[in-house]
């Protein structure tokens, strides 16, 4: 498999991806390493990971990230539940206590979280660890094994190693700085906001209702939007909603009604603040300056 | 490939490809780039992946290996085109001289001298002073005299070894009085609010299944993250000692705080002031600051910091300290938005202000008074004493 190929793939998939990310991604494929994506929120991070499993036919698997995740929820953890049931059970049953302990810590007993499933499945699956950034850093030190050598160390079972290695990409947005130990581990992609040229075949692939002309006034609209001081920039999943909104709309011209471009700002501006610093006047000033 | 005369050309001993990349590890690293033996491997492989070996393929594949942040692949390009591009030739220290004019425009002319400091001349820094003069004749008048002045001062004279090793324990002090965030994550504890299932269960084993023994669980304390700001302009001077040492011992006694000076700019002096030896430390901030003396825009150093360092390292178990004066030459109604945007990030806010142990003080300045609103502490500070005094203020935020 090429770049190239790569390339045609994900946009099979509506994903129009750049050199350097395809590029990124294809060594993430054929070396087994994982690939850390770092980026600006809206950018199309997440959406890649769905895009190369729906591409390649793999299954993907999500680990959402936030603070105090831990062990418990992200690897595996044992069903307590049915534990303290099959105790009781044994006891009746006049099971010995070897036994039972021998019972109770098997692979019966064992709740499969995220990463433990993305290391057990048959066929190499995509895990998508979504914004890493906001796990702490103990869950970082988690990371670092399976990442390192695709094993868990359950305690009770031994190391559990891949039966085959998943496609790992974590992102991540710069909430905090992640360890050089980590980073060292993976592969790196910055991924940007778009160029105008990228963003045109992601709309064009995306929403193919939308007329060219439309289209470039969107995209240059957008770019222009990028470009004020806003407190949340627009990323690409807002662009496609306005295009959608604007759709929706009925309009085929960004200068014909200020007033519904305006009233569809709604779907790329999502702070007050920004709301109010984008006015009519000043969203057909950059509409002009698109056009 | 039209730029081919420009491409290195190797000696005729030279190895092969692997020698090669090992060649372009080693200036990596003779950068600061923390790439080792494992990453040339992982470079070799990586190559050998490549659908055809265009200049755009390696380019892109080695930047995927080496790189690790967005700043590195900033520079990635930079040192590429040194390393293969150059005849052969490969220049020590390719990225800053390449971003300098840039970010010169605008700058003040305090800052203009520094930078010429910044290549090393730390015994003369007079030498490089020819062209900030004229610069400063242009645009200040009390602000540039007062720049070149301070500019001669070596910060290792200012501050003794021992005020930082004072300046250590009152740090520590500090940062214990501020550890009080709680954990979102529980941890095994003797008294706690929660069951922990898993060993309850394994020894509930021991008595027949019943959970005679009950393991609890609980959210530990989590230490706060300390990010100091130090207004180093020409008005702080007098007050620079202190808050310097202090800078200084906070950074060597706790390793997640951040350090930052600014005067017309913001710098980030953590790495410096981490150093082993506490004077060479000093020395290699004289170095960062070199604007000090100067003049002062306080609110857009601060929008500067909530905008780009404030996202990863200020979050919601931090205290940013700010040490300053408030005098602003800037717009006042920016120190506002800016703490204000800082603010958001969900940390809480300190102002350490020197004048305001003065009697009769009031926080007239434009700056101050547009800060006041979104502090959560406000208080005197202008020697290591009455730093040491917060202690109390501090535990209770």
């Amino acid at each position: 498999m090429t770049v190239d190929s790569l390339k045609a793939d994900l946009a099979g998939q509506g994903y129009v991806a750049e050199n350097d990310l395809a590029m990124a991604l294809h060594l993430a494929l054929s070396l087994e390493r994982p690939l850390l994506l770092e980026g600006a929120a809206g950018v199309g991070k997440t959406e890649i990971a769905r895009a190369l499993a729906a591409a390649q036919g793999r299954e993907l698997i999500r680990l959402q990230c936030y603070e105090g995740l831990d062990a418990a929820q992200a690897i595996y953890e044992w069903n307590y539940q049915r534990q303290l049931l099959s105790i009781r059970a044994a006891a009746e049953d006049g099971e010995t206590g070897q036994a039972v302990e021998q019972r109770l810590f098997s692979e019966e007993f064992l709740l499969e979280r995220p990463l433990l499933r993305a290391l057990r499945r048959p066929t190499s699956p995509v895990l998508l660890i979504d914004e890493i950034d906001r796990a702490d850093e103990e869950f970082e030190a988690y990371l670092l094994e399976i990442l390192a050598d695709y094993a868990v160390t359950i305690p009770e079972l031994g190391t559990i190693t891949a039966m085959s290695r998943p496609i790992v990409i974590l992102t991540a947005n710069g909430t905090r700085d992640l360890s050089d130990a980590l980073r060292r581990r993976c592969l790196y992609a910055y991924v940007d906001y778009p160029s105008t040229e990228t963003e045109l075949n992601i709309l064009a692939a995306r929403c193919p209702q939308v007329s060219q002309h439309l289209g470039q006034q969107i995209v240059g609209f957008v770019q222009a939007l990028r470009r004020e001081d806003l407190e949340k920039t627009p990323g690409i999943a807002e662009m496609l909603d306005f295009s959608a909104a604007l759709g929706g709309l009925g309009l085929a011209d960004l200068s014909e009604d200020p007033q519904a471009v305006s009233v569809a700002l709604a779907t790329l501006l999502k702070t007050s603040a920004d709301r109010a610093s984008i006015t009519t006047e000043v969203a057909q000033r950059l509409a002009g300056k698109a056009a | 490939m039209s730029l081919r005369g420009q491409i290195t050309r190797f000696a005729a001993r030279d190895p092969g490809p692997h020698a090669r990349i090992a060649g372009f590890m080693a200036h990596l690293r003779a950068q600061g780039w923390p790439v080792g033996v494992a990453e040339t491997e992982v470079c070799l492989t990586a190559l050998t992946c490549l659908p055809e070996p265009s200049e755009a393929h390696v380019r892109a594949a080695l930047r995927a290996v080496c790189c690790g942040s967005a700043e590195d692949v900033s520079r990635f390009d930079a040192l590429f085109d040194a390393y293969w591009r150059n005849g052969g030739r490969v220049r020590t220290r390719v990225a800053p001289s390449g971003s300098k004019p840039g970010q010169k425009s605008g700058a003040h002319a305090p800052t203009a001298p520094g930078r010429s400091k910044e290549q090393g001349k730390i015994d003369r820094p007079d030498t490089g002073d020819g062209d900030g003069d004229s610069a400063g004749d242009m645009s200040g008048k009390l602000v540039a005299a007062k720049g070149r002045n301070l500019m001669t001062i070596d910060l290792r004279e200012l501050i003794a070894p021992k005020d930082i090793q004072a300046a250590e324990a009152i740090a520590t002090r500090l940062g214990a009085a501020l550890r009080d965030r709680r954990s979102r994550r529980r941890k095994a504890a003797r008294r706690g609010q929660g069951l922990d299932f898993r060993r309850t269960v394994r020894r509930s084993l021991a008595s027949g299944g019943e959970p005679l023994h009950l393991a609890m669980r609980k959210r530990p304390d989590r230490p706060v993250k300390l990010t100091v700001l130090v207004d180093v302009s020409g008005s702080m001077s007098v007050y620079a000692r202190p808050f310097l040492a202090f800078l200084a011992g906070l950074i060597r006694a706790d390793t997640t705080a951040e350090a930052f000076l600014f005067h017309t700019r913001l710098v980030r002096v953590t790495g410096a002031l981490r150093d082993d030896d506490p004077l060479r430390a000093l020395g290699r901030i004289t170095l960062l600051a070199d604007g000090m003396g100067g003049g002062s825009k306080i609110g857009e150093t601060l929008q500067q910091f909530a905008k780009g360092p404030a996202r990863r390292c200020v979050d919601g178990r931090s205290v940013v300290v700010i040490l300053s004066d408030g005098y602003d030459s800037a717009e006042p109604q920016t120190v506002g938005t800016a703490l204000e945007t800082l603010a958001k990030r969900g940390c809480r806010i300190v102002w350490l202000n020197p004048l305001k142990g003065w009697k009769d003080y009031a926080p007239v300045a434009a700056g101050m008074s547009a800060a006041l609103p979104h502090l959560d502490l406000f208080a005197p500070a202008n020697t290591l004493a009455s730093l040491a005094a917060l202690e109390q203020e501090f535990a209770r935020l």
